[in-house]
């Protein structure tokens, strides 16, 4: 039971925050736990350092690591694009628009994504002739073979872009749907268009929103691309199963890709963060607060 | 006095089978102050939104500053007119909201000169001069690269009528625009106001505040259920008024 002291000190107490003990007990058993985890690895007599070393370098590994990286930033930039023009459709008062985007969108969450990067991938069987043109005309602007017009690294960011355009118009529809409507109605009495009202007014709040479930995806699709093997796309991965099923090193491959999908995955933080500020701006967030910055005109 | 900048005629309104105008017909003219009051729920706030069309309209006619607003005429059925017409519509009438809505995103001189640069084609050296003599004139001069979320209500109020001026509307409507604010604040913002109508400018402000009402306002109307109830000047409705819902609402609020 609390007793009451009265002592006179005068005035001059001091107020501490309260102590947190068990803190320090979970981080000492966390730090146990992690250390013997990091030794079971290391000291593994299956995997061989030296061929890890060897390889975390190699020229196929780092050639493999750019292919990701450029398929990865190319998806990103196509799905997003897809599906911010997807969630505006799925809000559109028209219904037709909104039946296409639901409809899109059911279908490419409803497949599962290695049977889409298949399905692009062997699309040439399925349809070995491709043609471009006006049906039951004679215009044609493009036909061929469709394993010519549409090779497995094409086909693979097809697959990534529309799966990934599903997912993330849902993240970006709630982003919309979380600016208050007053803003709306505000553009809109200045005068304002739907579409600037879009652009310079709801997109720019809904970002605040978008970023962080979209760093989500950022990473899921980093390390999606890894599914492009089975269709050959030399990424990361295919580069080191291909490696590893002529030295047989399969955990030390293994070792070495996921070394590096860990090191990318962990680099993209940085720029989230970056983003997550610029449009936290006049928002009181907890991790970046509202700093008021230099006035700048023209920023068109 | 000059000539009639809203003519509205019989404007009906309803949301499925609840008609919350039914047939309002009043006349602002140029220069005028007129304020709406009237119980929450009476219909003033939809009629506003109207005026901009905000609202659509189920039946009669509004006309701001001669020009039919948001719809085409032909014969005795009105065709609403697409998005972008009544966009241009819109940028001759101003309006202030009880919320503010001001873009939180944006600084108070950002907000400001949005629209003249967007909307109105203004270079932004030239829409910034204007942003910074606007925001003087409601008392902000030195609130230019604050966000909103940094200002006071009653700040915040003041450069959202910065924002609404800054397209030189002909026309001001206020939503109950001190409804929000903490009673300290009510009295700036109602100061600005007052210079506006000083200076000339027609303005429609629905209120709470009978003091402003009394004291600016040329014309005074009662809406209740979605009627006019008693329209006149501030001494006619707000001190002698003639029908009992007028009496028992000023009782309440008075």
């Amino acid at each position: 039971m609390a007793t009451t002291d009265h002592t006179d000190y005068g005035d001059d107490v001091v107020a501490v925050p309260l102590r947190h003990p068990s803190r320090w007990i979970f981080g000492g058993i966390a730090t146990v736990l992690l250390l013997s985890f990091i030794w079971a690895v290391y000291s593994a007599k299956s995997i061989q350092h030296e061929i890890v070393a060897k390889f975390l370098f190699d020229p196929r590994i780092l050639q493999g690591m750019l292919v990701t990286i450029f398929v990865t930033v190319l998806c990103m930039f196509i799905a997003t694009i897809l599906a911010t023009l997807l969630a505006i459709m799925k809000l559109s008062e028209n219904p037709l628009q909104r039946w296409l985007a639901t409809g899109f969108i059911e279908f490419f969450r409803g497949t599962p994504l290695l049977l889409q990067i298949v399905f692009w991938g062997y699309l040439g069987i399925i349809f070995p002739q491709l043609v471009l043109g006006v049906p039951y005309t004679d215009i044609v602007w493009l036909s061929g073979d469709t394993s010519d017009l549409i090779p497995a690294l094409l086909a693979g960011v097809i697959a990534l872009s529309l799966n990934e355009a599903a997912y993330s118009a849902e993240i970006v529809r709630a982003g919309i749907l979380a600016v208050d409507s007053g803003q709306v109605e505000a553009a809109k009495s200045l005068g304002m268009s739907g579409g600037q009202t879009m652009r310079r007014i709801v997109l720019p709040q809904a970002m605040r929103v978008i970023i962080p479930p979209m760093g989500n995806e950022f990473i899921g699709m980093l390390k999606n691309t890894s599914l492009l093997q089975v269709i050959a796309v030399a990424e990361l991965y295919t580069a080191a199963s291909t490696i590893s099923s002529a030295n047989l090193a399969q955990i030390e491959l293994l070792v070495v890709s996921g070394f590096w999908y860990l090191a990318m995955t962990t680099v993209l933080g940085f720029p989230q963060r970056a983003l997550e500020r610029k449009f936290g701006r006049g928002f009181a967030t907890v991790g970046g607060r509202a700093a008021p910055r230099a006035f700048k005109v023209g920023r068109r | 006095m000059g000539h009639l900048m809203v003519d509205a005629r019989s404007v009906r309104k309803s949301y499925g089978s609840n008609e919350v105008l039914q047939g309002i017909s009043l006349t602002v003219e140029s220069g005028e102050v007129l304020c709406i009051i009237g119980p929450s729920g009476s219909g003033k706030s939809t009629f506003l939104r109207c005026l901009n069309h905000l609202e659509s309209i189920n039946g009669g006619r509004i006309y701001v500053n001669d020009e039919l607003m948001g719809y085409r005429q032909s014969g005795k059925v009105l065709h609403e007119m697409k998005p972008k017409d009544i966009a241009k519509q819109r940028q001759a009438i101003g309006m202030v909201f009880q919320r503010f809505n001001l873009f939180p995103h944006m600084t108070a001189l950002q907000n400001v000169i949005e629209a003249p640069i967007g909307v109105g084609g203004v270079n932004p050296e030239e829409a910034k001069q204007l942003g910074l003599e606007l925001l003087a004139q409601v008392g902000l001069a030195d609130k230019g690269d604050h966000y909103p979320s940094q200002l006071s209500g009653g700040q915040q109020q003041r450069v959202a009528i910065a924002r609404a001026l800054a397209m030189k509307p002909k026309l001001m409507l206020f939503d109950e625009p001190t409804s929000a604010l903490d009673p300290e604040l009510v009295g700036d913002v109602l100061d600005v106001m007052k210079g506006l109508a000083k200076a000339g400018m027609t303005m429609i402000v629905v209120t709470h505040e009978m003091g402003f009402a009394r004291e600016v306002a040329d014309k005074v109307v009662f809406i209740d259920k979605g009627q006019i109830v008693e329209m006149g000047s501030p001494k006619q409705v707000l001190d002698k008024p003639q029908e009992a819902r007028t009496k028992a609402f000023l009782n309440k609020v008075l």
